[in-house]
C-alpha cells in the first residue's frame, strides 16, 4: 500500500437523509488504490447507506463523490459498475431461478457466431472462474438450488471478474463457512496487490485485522475515527464503535455467554423438550437423531451442506421429510406442519432472512408481532396494548434501531432486519427455540445481548438449538455439541471437550475417513 | 449440497417440456381413436389456426417472463387487421408497415409508462385493451364498417403457401426460431429472465432493466400487429368482432407451456406446445362431433388448473430440492 498515491474514489462531507433518521451527516472517507479498507459500526451506524451512495443506488443530498480525480455522479449501479466500481451488497442479490453461470456471467457473457452468446464457452468459462474460488459444481443448475455459501461465492465472483478499480464487499463473509473466507481473503489480497482498492465491511472483528489495513468507523452516521488498523487496540475499535470509554468496555460491557456449564449438567426434567429420531430426507438427512433437554444449549457443528439448516427446518416441519418423527415435550408433533411446530411452542429463526423469514413492507411491531398473534389475543381478537408491550421490550433488549415501531422494516439496516426476526421468535415465548445463525450481521454490541438472551432462556428452562459458523459462539454458548456430516450426526462433544479444536478435529476427522 | 439432483432435474424437465409430452399423449391418442384426425388435412388445419395465437403467444412469453402482463394483445390483434385492410387499398408496403406502426406504438407507450412510472401493467395494459377497442370501432363505425383487403399481393401472403401450409405457418416457424435464439442466446433475452427473477438484484447486477420492460412491450405489441395482419390477409378483411377475449387464451397458451406467471422462467418451445396443444384439443373435440365448441373451453380451463397445480408441486420439489 503506498500512502502517497492519490485516492481513487472519495467522499466529501456526504450526507444522506431519509424520513425520520440522518443516515449520513457530512461522511469523508478517501479510498487509495492497493489498500483495504475496512467499514465498521453498529447496526444502522450508515455503513451500506455510504455503499450505496458510492455505487449510485442513493443520491446524497449533500457532499461530492470524487472518483479518479474528478467528481461523479452515478445515475444507478450500471453506471458505477461500467466506471469500475464492483459491489457485493450485504443481502445477496443475484436471480435464484437462473443458472449458477448465466447469473455469473450476466452481461459479459461469451459471444461466438453473429454475436450470440455461446454457452458452451460460457459454461467452460463459469465452471473454471468458480473452481479458482473452490467451488465445483454442475454449473447448468439453477442457483437457488445452492446454500447460501455457494451463492455468496458466485456474487463475489462475479464481482471481482468484472475489471474494477473499486470493489466493496458489504459484509461477504457472513454466509461463507472458515474455508471459504480462507478463500475470500486470498482473493482480497491478491487484489490489493493488483493496485484495486477494496472496501471491506464486518462486524468480525478478526476478519478485519487479518485482512485490513485501515478502518473507519462509523457511529450515528458520522465518521468516528479514520486510520491505520493495525494501531487500533481491540477493545478501542470497539469503543469507539458503541461510542462508550474504553474503560467501560474493558470492565466487561461486552461479556458474552456467562453462564458456567462446562460440565454435563443433570437434565432438569424427565424427558427431552424435543426429541427428533430418524430424520430423513433423500440426499440430504440420513437418520439424523437429537435430543435438547430443557435448559440445555445444544449446538449443531458441521461444515457448509453438513445439513444443519436441515435438521432445523426438518424439525420444525419446513423440509418434508422421508422419515423419522419429532416429539414435543413427550407428544409427538404432526409432521409437515410448521403450524403445529409453533402450537407445540417450537419456534425457528431460519437462515436465510430475506426469503424465509422477514417481511418487507410490514412494520417493525407487525413482523415482531406476526408469530406471536395467537398468544397476543384473546378470542380471536388482538390486544394492541399487549403488542405493543413486547414490541417495546423486544427494540429495547435488542436495540433495534428504527425510526419508530411503525417503520417498514425494509427501511431498516441489515443487522436491524435480523434483530426483528430473533424478536419474533423470542416473541411466542417458546419451549424450544432454533437457531440458525443468530448472530449473523449483527454488531458486537448486539451480539454480546442476544447471547446474553440465549443463557437467560436457557436458565429459564427453554431449550435450544444453537446453529453457528462460528465456532467460538459454538463453544462459548453450548453444552453439547453434536456434529453434522452429509447429513449424519458423526459425533458428540460435551463438558471439557468442547474446544474450537476438538471440534474442528471431529469435523475433520469424520471428512477423512469418509474421502478415504 | 441442499438439492437432489435427480429429483430436482426430473421436475425441471417436466417443467419445460410437460406440454409437450401431453401434446404427444394426445396426438397418439387422437390418432387412434379417430380415423379422421390423423390426416395431413387435420394436421395443416390446426398448424394454420394455431400460427396466430403462436405469433402472439410468442410477445407474450417474453413480456410474462419478464415479470409483467400484456392485456392489451387482442385489442391490437383486430387493430392491426383493421389497419392492414385499409392499408392494402394503397398497396401492400403500406398494408404492413401501417399496422405494425401503429401497434408497435402502442406497445411502446405502453412499455414506457410500466417502466418508467412504475404503473402495474395490468392495469397499464387493461387500459390498452379498452381504448385500442374503442379506437377501432371508431374507425369501423362500430364496426359497421368492414374494410376489404384490395391488394391481392398482400391476400397472397396470408393464402398462399407451399405443401400444403400457409405462409403464415412458415412465418410462425420463423419467429419462434428467432425468439429462441433471442430469448436463450442474446443479453437481451438474459436480462428478460434477470428482470422477471429478481427485478431489484438485476439492477444492482447492471442490468438495464427500464429499456428490457419497454423493449418487451413493444415486441409484444409489434407481434399481436403482425398476428392481425396474416389474418386479415387471410379472411381478406378486416374483422372487428374478433378478438374479444383472445388475451386470455393466449395466457393460457404461455403458463400450459410450462412459463411461469409470476416471472423468471419460461422459454418459446413450451409456449408453441401450449398453443398446439390447445389446438389440438380444439380439433379433438370437433372429431367427437356432438360436442360444442364451448366444451373446448372447458377442457382448456380445466387443463389451465391442472398445469398451475403442477407448477406450484414442481416448484416446491425445486425449492426445497
Ligand atoms: N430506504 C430506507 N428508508 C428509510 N430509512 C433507511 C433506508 N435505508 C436505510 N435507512 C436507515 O438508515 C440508517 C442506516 O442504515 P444502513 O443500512 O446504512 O446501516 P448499516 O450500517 O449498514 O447497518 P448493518 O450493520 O445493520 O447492516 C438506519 O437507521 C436505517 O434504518
Ligand atoms: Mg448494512
Amino acid at each position: 500500500m503506498s500512502q502517497s498515491a492519490a485516492p481513487v474514489l472519495e467522499a466529501r462531507r456526504i450526507s444522506k437523509r431519509f424520513p425520520g433518521v440522518v443516515a449520513l451527516d457530512g461522511v469523508s472517507l478517501a479510498l487509495l488504490p492497493g489498500e483495504v479498507h475496512a467499514l465498521v459500526g453498529e447496526n444502522g451506524a450508515g455503513k451500506s447507506t455510504l455503499i450505496k451512495v458510492f455505487t449510485g443506488v442513493h443520491r446524497p443530498d449533500g457532499g461530492d463523490l470524487i472518483y479518479n480525480g474528478s467528481p461523479v455522479a452515478f445515475g444507478t449501479p450500471l453506471d458505477a459498475q461500467r466506471a469500475g466500481i464492483s459491489t457485493i451488497y450485504q443481502e445477496v442479490n443475484l436471480v435464484p431461478m437462473m443458472s449458477v453461470a448465466r447469473n455469473l456471467m450476466l452481461g459479459r457473457e461469451p459471444r461466438g457466431r453473429l454475436g450470440v452468446i455461446d454457452t458452451a464457452r460460457m459454461y467452460g468459462e463459469a465452471e473454471r472462474i468458480l473452481a479458482g474460488y473452490g467451488v465445483v459444481t454442475d454449473v447448468r443448475r439453477p442457483l437457488r438450488t445452492f446454500g447460501m455459501g455457494v451463492q455468496q461465492m458466485v456474487a463475489l465472483a462475479r464481482a471481482v471478474a468484472i475489471d474494477a478499480r473499486v470493489v466493496i464487499m458489504d459484509e461477504p463473509t457472513s454466509s461463507l463457512e472458515p474455508r471459504e473466507v480462507e478463500t475470500l481473503f486470498s482473493v482480497i489480497r491478491r487484489l490489493r496487490d493488483d493496485g484495486i482498492a477494496v472496501v471491506y465491511v464486518s462486524h468480525r472483528l478478526d476478519e478485519l485485522y487479518e485482512v485490513c489495513d485501515r478502518v473507519t468507523v462509523l457511529r450515528d452516521g458520522r465518521v468516528a475515527h479514520t486510520g491505520p488498523l493495525a494501531e487500533l487496540e481491540r477493545l478501542k475499535l470497539i469503543a469507539l464503535m458503541l461510542g462508550r470509554d474504553l474503560d467501560e468496555v474493558r470492565t466487561g460491557g461486552l461479556t458474552r455467554f456467562s453462564r458456567d456449564r462446562r460440565h454435563a449438567r443433570e437434565r432438569d426434567g424427565a424427558q427431552p423438550a424435543v426429541r427428533a429420531e430418524g430424520l430423513t430426507r433423500r440426499q440430504v438427512l440420513r437418520g439424523v437423531d437429537v435430543s435438547v433437554w430443557p435448559g440445555e444449549v445444544v449446538g449443531l457443528g458441521g461444515l457448509l451442506g453438513a445439513g444443519r439448516s436441515e435438521t432445523a427446518k426438518g424439525i420444525v416441519g419446513a423440509l418434508p421429510l422421508d422419515a423419522g418423527r419429532v416429539v414435543v415435550a413427550g407428544l409427538p408433533l404432526r409432521t409437515g406442519s410448521t403450524t403445529a411446530a409453533i402450537r407445540a411452542g417450537v419456534g425457528l429463526l431460519p437462515e436465510d432472512r430475506k426469503a424465509e423469514g422477514i417481511i418487507p413492507a410490514l412494520s417493525v411491531r407487525e413482523n415482531i408481532a406476526l408469530a406471536a398473534l395467537p398468544s397476543l389475543s384473546r378470542a380471536g381478537v388482538v390486544s394492541d396494548a399487549k403488542i405493543d408491550k413486547v414490541v417495546e421490550v423486544f427494540m429495547r433488549r435488542l436495540r433495534i434501531k428504527a425510526a419508530s415501531p411503525h417503520q417498514p422494516v425494509q427501511e431498516l439496516s441489515g443487522g436491524n432486519q435480523q434483530k426483528v426476526l430473533l424478536a419474533r421468535w423470542l416473541a411466542i415465548r417458546p419451549k424450544i427455540l432454533l437457531l440458525d445463525e443468530p448472530t449473523r450481521g449483527i454488531d458486537v454490541g448486539a451480539k454480546a445481548e442476544v447471547q446474553a438472551l440465549v443463557d437467560e432462556l436457557a436458565e429459564e428452562g427453554l431449550g435450544v438449538l444453537l446453529i453457528s459458523s462460528d465456532l467460538e459462539e459454538l463453544v462459548e454458548g453450548a453444552d453439547r455439541i453434536l456434529v453434522l456430516r452429509e447429513g449424519a450426526v458423526v459425533g458428540e462433544l460435551s463438558g471439557d471437550d468442547v474446544t474450537e479444536d476438538t471440534i474442528m478435529t471431529s469435523i475433520a476427522e469424520r471428512g477423512a475417513e469418509s474421502d478415504g | 449440497m441442499t438439492g437432489s439432483p435427480g429429483r430436482e432435474q426430473v421436475s425441471r424437465v417436466l417443467q419445460q417440456h410437460g406440454a409437450l409430452m401431453v401434446l404427444a399423449a394426445l396426438v397418439i391418442v387422437g390418432s387412434v381413436a379417430f380415423d379422421s384426425f390423423a390426416t395431413a388435412g387435420n394436421a395443416a388445419s390446426v398448424l394454420v389456426s394455431s400460427s396466430f395465437t403462436a405469433i402472439i403467444a410468442i410477445g407474450m412469453t417474453f413480456v410474462i417472463i419478464s415479470g409483467g402482463i400484456d392485456l392489451s394483445v387482442g385489442s391490437l390483434f383486430v387493430f392491426g387487421g383493421v389497419l392492414a385492410a385499409y392499408g392494402s387499398q394503397y398497396g401492400l408496403f403500406v398494408a404492413l408497415a401501417l399496422p405494425l406502426a401503429a401497434c408497435g406504438l402502442v406497445g411502446l407507450l405502453q412499455g414506457l409508462l410500466i417502466a418508467r412510472t412504475g404503473m402495474a401493467p395490468f392495469i397499464v395494459t387493461l387500459a390498452g385493451l379498452l381504448g385500442v377497442r374503442g379506437l377501432m370501432l371508431a374507425i369501423s363505425d362500430e364496426g359497421a364498417t368492414t374494410y376489404l383487403v384490395k391488394d391481392s399481393a398482400f391476400a397472397r401472403l396470408g393464402q398462399g403457401g407451399l405443401f400444403g401450409l400457409t405462409w403464415p405457418v412458415y412465418i410462425t416457424a420463423l419467429l419462434a426460431v428467432v425468439a429462441m435464439v433471442l430469448l436463450q442466446r442474446t443479453a437481451f433475452g438474459q436480462n428478460v429472465y434477470a428482470v422477471g427473477g429478481n427485478e431489484p438484484g438485476a439492477a444492482l447486477m447492471g442490468v438495464p432493466v427500464a429499456r428490457t420492460k419497454v423493449y418487451v412491450y413493444l415486441m409484444s405489441g409489434l407481434l399481436a400487429g403482425l398476428a392481425g395482419v396474416l389474418n386479415a390477409a387471410r379472411l381478406s378483411s378486416g374483422v372487428t368482432i374478433l378478438g374479444i377475449g383472445l388475451e386470455l387464451d393466449v395466457i393460457a397458451a404461455v403458463v400450459i407451456g410450462g412459463t411461469l406467471l409470476t416471472g423468471g422462467a419460461g422459454g418459446i418451445t413450451g409456449t408453441i406446445a401450449g398453443v398446439l396443444l390447445l389446438g389440438v384439443i380444439q380439433s379433438l373435440i370437433n372429431q367427437v362431433g356432438n360436442l360444442t365448441s364451448a366444451f373446448q373451453q372447458v377442457v382448456s380451463g380445466l387443463f389451465l388448473a391442472l398445469v398451475v397445480v403442477a407448477q406450484r408441486l414442481l416448484g416446491r420439489a425445486q425449492r426445497l430440492g
